[in-house]
């Protein structure tokens, strides 16, 4: 491991490089690319990697970062949101429990308006305990005022993060974002980066200049003070709005990050969707195996498209919705189970974003793949065949357990 | 029998008792919920240095401040071993782990010499190597009324061992022969020949009220004042 890492940190000294790097190891030498000014972390199945990977970096003086092993992603989170708010440029990294553990500090990052950077890779959350990926962890945290983005790939996760730094300090949004990939899927399998060189990552990137952080004695300000029923509701109100305004600077860094390294990014993609009928939206690495189903269909002949979100936070209701309105119908996969009543939390917001068009597609929930269980491209195109007996006979199910043992 | 995470805490899957796995360096809260609410249960926690005393440090000091009647078998490796080598409030000055290459700048914990301070009223160190002493030392640790914690050197030969270049599991046991004194060895050593050993036996045993017994005596005067 160190090795390929090696030679891929000498090989991005230079110019765009490509090497066969694991998701952990790509996020890794995206964040020493990226160089922060403070890294506070703890480890934790299967995110350990990328910290750990990154602390031998400080250790061969090949970033300028303070690297604090804490004793707890709750103390991780703190660190890192102490950093910010003393103007550095911080980051952590975390998944599952510990990013359930931070969930106090999460919402105090996105209230104290400080743009964290945390990569997240996907786990289920106990109990039973278990180590595989799932999206529970990141949707038990999408009302938390982070950013949001999703990753199908190593390639995506690397480009992802470099891009959510400008996201994140962006001065009309301002708000902490995590960066997300499939746990063992994406975090532990090897596949060919496309990596830019350092110093083209560092001239995208820029220097973060907060305008105002603590520590400065000439203009001292007090941060996260007692907001009670007088100024709170103004405050929260405050953060609603930078939210609802990043859709367009989340684009614009995508443009510029396209014009300069060649790679297209949007709020999601859209996969052979032009004059889908049937169509499924996903999230994070199944959208790789939803390609092959919809290429294997379309050589049947059955007009079938995949929508992938990248952003999920904030959600583009309007852009999601213009997307699939012309389908048939649209099953939605979640890979988490919202537990709520009726499916998972991707369901809630397709669901919400198309509530007003007059005709609109019919829509179903698949929960799938909790605590890794296997997603193949047979069950990607049942859920196909279920969506044309759908809408040839209105029979259908809202919910359905893909691939569970009864 | 109540486990955190880590590689200790597995240890619930492998005997045939009451268990519940929680979450990492939680065992103890979970484990005081557990014998305040069935104080007559013999409660034990397994738990490891990274689980007891970095994350959930806080509870062990206060579990043990309380005097509650429990046992804690603490696995101590000097790592984070599960999650690959990291090093751990227990890894020496100096020491390597994955996340200190060029060695470990912190100082570690004395477990024992910590639960004593924090208010524990039995207190032991084993090791895997000393197999036969060790059983005593948890059965007395169970039998005392209050709280108990058995400090268990154990190898990690996978990631402490080959990064410090110990060996495999049996010289890490033999690290433990040759490294372990008893208290009364201890006694006639100079402070330069105890400078690279540990102490291991019982290292206190004191008798005061637990946790549950206070707690009593406070429900019978709480209701003899409302008769």
């Amino acid at each position: 491991m160190a090795k390929v890492l090696d030679d891929a940190a000498k090989a991005a000294q230079g110019k765009a490089t490509k090497r066969a790097l694991t998701g952990n190891e790509a996020v890794a030498l995206a964040m020493r690319q990226i160089n922060p000014d403070v890294v506070a972390a703890y480890p934790i199945t299967p995110a350990t990697e990328i910290v750990q990977i990154f602390s031998t970096y400080v250790a061969d003086g090949l970033v300028n970062t303070e690297f604090v092993a804490v004793e707890s992603e709750h103390s991780a989170m703190s660190a890192t949101l102490g950093a910010s708010a003393a103007g550095a440029r911080a980051m952590t990294g975390t998944s599952s429990q510990g990013l359930a553990l931070m969930w106090e500090m999460l919402y105090i990052c996105a209230g104290l308006r400080l743009p964290v950077v945390m990569p997240v890779v996907n786990r289920a959350l106990s109990a039973p305990i278990n180590i595989h990926g799932d999206h529970s962890d990141t949707m038990g945290a999408r009302d938390a005022g982070w950013i949001q983005i999703f990753s199908e790939n190593s390639q995506e996760a690397y480009d992802n993060l470099i891009q959510a730094i400008r996201i994140a300090e962006h001065p009309e949004i301002l708000l902490p974002t995590m960066v997300t990939m499939d746990g063992f899927i994406i975090s532990h399998a090897m596949e060919v980066v496309e990596i830019q060189s350092d110093e083209d990552v560092r001239k995208f990137l820029g220097t973060y200049k907060p305008e105002r952080t603590v520590l400065d004695i000439d203009r001292p300000i007090t941060m996260g003070g007692l907001d009670f029923t007088d100024y709170y509701f103004e405050h929260r109100r405050s953060i609603a709005e930078p939210m609802i305004n990043a859709k367009q600077y989340i684009l614009e860094v995508a443009a510029e990050f396209e014009q300069k390294f060649g790679r297209k990014y949007g709020l999601f993609e859209e996969y052979k969707m032009e004059d889908a009928d049937y169509a499924i939206v996903v999230l994070g690495s199944t959208a790789g195996t939803a390609k092959i189903a919809v290429d294997e269909l379309r050589a049947q002949g059955v007009k079938a498209g995949m929508l992938k979100i990248r952003v999920f936070r904030p959600f583009p209701y309007e852009e999601i919705a213009e997307a699939i309105a012309k389908c048939k119908a649209v099953a939605v996969m979640d890979r988490s189970d919202g537990l709520a009543g009726r499916g998972g939390p991707v369901f809630g917001e397709v669901r919400n974003a198309i509530c007003d068009m007059e005709k609109k597609p019919i829509t179903v929930d698949y929960v799938y793949g909790l605590g890794g269980r296997d997603i193949d491209v047979e069950m990607i195109k049942s859920v196909y065949s279920d969506l044309q007996r759908i809408a040839a006979t209105g029979d259908k199910a809202l919910v359905t357990y893909l691939g569970v043992r009864d | 029998m109540v486990s955190g995470i880590g590689c200790s805490s597995r240890a619930p899957g492998y005997v045939d008792f009451n268990t519940l796995h929680t979450t990492h360096g939680r065992a103890l809260p979970f484990a005081t919920g557990i014998k305040l609410a069935k104080p007559e249960m013999t409660v034990i926690v397994v738990t490891g240095d990274g689980d007891a005393t970095a994350i959930g440090g806080n509870h062990l000091i206060h579990a043990a401040r309380r005097n509650l009647d429990l046992t804690v078998v603490l696995f101590n490796n000097s790592t984070y071993g599960m999650t690959s080598g990291q090093y751990s409030p227990t890894t020496p000055t100096g020491a390597f782990g994955t996340t200190a290459p060029y060695g470990n700048a912190e100082q570690p914990f004395d477990i024992c010499n910590l639960a004593e301070a924090a208010g524990a009223t039995y207190v032991a160190r084993g090791t895997t190597y000393h197999a036969k002493v060790l059983p005593n030392l948890i059965e007395k640790a169970i039998s005392n009324k209050g709280f108990s914690l058995v400090e268990t050197i154990t190898q990690c030969p996978i990631y402490f061992g080959r990064m410090n270049k110990i060996g495999n599991s049996v010289e890490m046991m033999k690290w433990q022969k040759e490294h372990a004194v008893t208290k009364k060895q201890a006694e006639t050593m100079s402070p330069e020949e105890l400078a690279d050993k540990f102490i291991i036996g019982e290292l206190c045993h004191k008798t005061k009220p637990d946790y549950c017994e206070l707690y009593d005596r406070i429900i019978e005067k709480a209701q003899a004042s409302i008769k």
